[in-house]
């Protein structure tokens, strides 16, 4: 009989599991993978450096694009160290626009997930249905900033403006009328919060939809039941962080531990996993979605009882209201230096980090007291994730690696940066 | 709550000593400590296993350039009688292409803000204590800058090793796998230093007549829309005036 030899497999970087540009090379003994060496940097686009040469408020568009399903949690850090820098102190509505928003985005990245997370392994139906709901948290998001993605909406001192008073509503067309036009409108007659407080009265049952189709499936938890375990000591010492911490039982969230924005205002609770198992992860995730849903009914009655400014009224950093602009000098003085060279933010360093919906989100910020970052480095947390590729997928069959870069909830954008 | 951060610093220095560690530093909202290149393995080590400190974990580490700090575009110091200058000095990594690149070596001498040029940046949580801190290790030599690594005391500094290597060139003495990460198969340079343009310097096309990709030199034109300037805070000043008033 001859021997048999170790077979080496390239997998992507175009491959509809990979989420992205991944490009792994996998060692194989039969069918189980002796070794994986992910090579990434596909989608660099050097990020950290291009922030170096624009003022800072002109980065925050870049932040959008790194993670790009968790658009406005990558913005409240790089935000918040250029706050903290300026110890510059941010109205609490304004805190409790930029809670909400973070979660909106969780639930909108963690959809994400599970419609790929299930597609990878089988599950059609429910990318169909995450979709469905993603498209109400996307108009949300275009009501408030004009565009359904890449918002740009938190800003140094504040968020760029308040809630909209209505939501737009869907237009006739050839293709949408009649009935269901009147059903695509139903939640859209009132404010954009009225349009939200419908969302999260629906979407509890959502999730229960969800929860019906996977999590008592047999072959959902063939697929992930004792795939993928982290021990909790491992999990630490590979720097893991956000879900992927939790699912190994360590009970650690920034946004209890550390809070920032108004989390220390609202009530939630953060489920943890028992086995550090793909399955457990899936479980913390569903579980995050309801909390998040939680949190933003919480942040609707706050915001509606609680009209005030939503951005710092220091116009060093802010720019002032276009009237103010029309008969007052200083206003346009003020308006004129801030778009055309920014502000200084005084020299030092400091490091911001944020609970995103994959993790920790950190940014570590140095200024020379200039009108743009020297440097700006971004912690993500997908890229300390797929560095223990190798780890989590050693010994497994080559069909796990597709669940194990699913329960990462890698995003390339924010792996290459 | 500043109180239990200076006790935090008392205990630092007490169990590493002057020797072991350069500078304790409490500006800002986190604790920086500096460390020579031969003490940093072990202050980490301790950093780690020491039940006052337990940081489990390394949330971040990440390269520095520390070259062209400070520096202005834009100086408008002083009005002339033709007014401001609108002539910008070109300096940043914006405005030269990868020919044209500076070459001057980093002036230790002259440079007061910081003893070297490169250096590693980590920033540590301990999980148990829910406490961060700032470890920062300068490389001794500017032109081959060697740091210890990591990656025996936190898995978790593999990649980011491997990253600040491929960006700026940090060569980590250890690292079991000391490959470029993040830039293409056959990459020249590093790119994340300052003294590396922003436009960089080859770019990629599939050339049909060949069959095959190929490299050129970057066609675009470096450019940059708006000039660096340092300027004072000028809220701290009138902080200080009014201190100073209320003083006299």
């Amino acid at each position: 009989m001859s021997e048999i030899q170790n077979y080496t497999l390239n997998f992507g970087p175009q491959h509809p599991a990979a989420h992205g540009v991944l490009r792994l090379i996998l060692e194989l003994d039969g069918e189980t993978i002796v070794r994986a060496d992910p090579h990434i940097g596909l989608l660099h686009r050097g990020t950290e450096k291009l922030t170096e040469s624009k003022p800072f408020n002109q980065n925050i568009g870049y932040m959008d694009r790194l993670d790009y399903v968790s658009m406005m949690c990558n913005e409240h850090a790089y935000v918040m160290a250029i706050e903290n820098l300026l110890e510059l102190e941010i109205p609490v509505r304004a805190k409790f626009i930029r809670t909400m928003f973070d979660e909106i985005t969780r639930i909108l990245n963690h959809l994400m997930w599970i419609g790929t997370h299930g597609l990878d392994l089988g599950a059609m139906t429910l990318f169909l249905y995450a979709f469905r709901e993603r498209e109400h948290l996307l108009d949300v998001y275009e009501a408030v900033s004009g565009a359904r993605m890449h918002a740009t909406y938190y800003r140094p001192g504040g968020v760029y403006r308040d809630l909209p008073a209505h939501m737009p509503q869907v237009k006739e067309t050839r293709w949408t009328k009649g009935k269901d036009l009147t059903r695509l409108n139903a939640w859209r007659q009132g404010s954009m919060l009225d349009f939200l407080d419908e969302f999260v009265n629906d979407f509890p049952h959502r999730v229960d939809e969800y929860e019906t189709l996977l999590t008592n499936n047999r072959i959902w938890k063939q697929r992930t039941v004792g795939i993928g375990v982290v021990s909790p000591e491992r999990a630490l010492q590979l720097g893991f962080s956000g879900p992927m911490l939790r699912g190994s039982g360590i009970a650690w969230d920034l946004r209890k531990k550390q809070p920032y924005a108004a989390y220390d205002k609202v009530k939630f609770s953060v489920p943890i996993g028992k086995n550090g198992d793909c399955y457990d992860r899936y479980l913390v995730r569903m579980e995050e979605m309801r909390q998040s849903n939680e949190i933003i009914r919480q942040c609707i009655s706050w915001l509606r009882d609680n009209p005030g400014p939503v951005i710092s009224g220091d116009h060093k950093v802010t720019p002032p209201s276009r009237e103010a602009m029309k008969d007052d000098m200083e206003s346009l003085i003020h308006h004129f230096k801030l778009f055309t060279e920014g502000y200084s933010v005084p020299a030092g360093e400091t490091y911001a980090a944020v609970e995103h919906p994959k993790g920790e989100f950190g940014c570590y910020m140095v200024s020379d007291g200039a009108n743009k970052p020297f440097r700006t480095h971004l912690r993500t947390a997908g890229f300390v994730h797929l560095s223990s590729m190798d780890e989590m997928v050693k010994g497994h069959m080559l069909a796990d690696v597709v669940a194990v870069i699913g329960t990462q909830d890698i995003v390339f954008g924010e792996v290459d940066r | 709550m500043a109180k239990q951060k200076s006790q935090f610093v008392t205990r630092l220095e007490e169990f590493f000593g002057t020797d072991r560690i350069v500078s304790v530093s409490d500006k800002g909202n986190m604790l920086t400590l500096e460390i020579s290149a031969e003490h940093w393995l072990d202050v980490a080590r301790d950093l780690r296993d020491e039940d006052d400190f337990s940081f489990e974990q390394l949330i971040d580490l990440c390269g520095m350039d520390y070259l062209s700090w400070g520096q202005s575009e834009w100086a408008t110091e002083s009005a002339s009688n033709s007014g401001f200058s609108r002539g910008v000095s070109a300096e940043g990594a914006g405005r030269f292409n990868w020919a044209d690149r500076p070459q001057e070596p980093f002036d230790r001498d002259n440079n007061y803000a910081h003893p070297g040029r490169f250096a590693a940046v980590v920033h540590l949580l301990s999980v148990q204590h829910n406490r961060r801190i700032r470890i920062r290790c300068f490389a001794k030599d500017d032109l081959m800058p060697i740091i210890p690594s990591l990656v025996e005391t936190w898995s978790s500094a593999n990649w980011y090793e491997r990253e600040a290597f491929d960006m700026f060139g940090i060569a980590f003495e250890g690292h079991p796998d000391l490959r470029r990460i993040l830039t293409d198969y056959g990459f020249v340079g590093h790119p994340f230093r300052k003294d590396f343009p922003l436009i960089g310097n080859v770019t990629v096309r599939y050339d049909e007549e060949q069959d095959r990709v190929v490299y050129e030199p970057v066609e675009i034109e470096p450019r940059v829309l708006v000039p660096r300037v340092v300027r004072d805070d000028s809220r701290k000043h009138a902080a200080n005036d009014k201190t100073a008033e209320d003083g006299s």
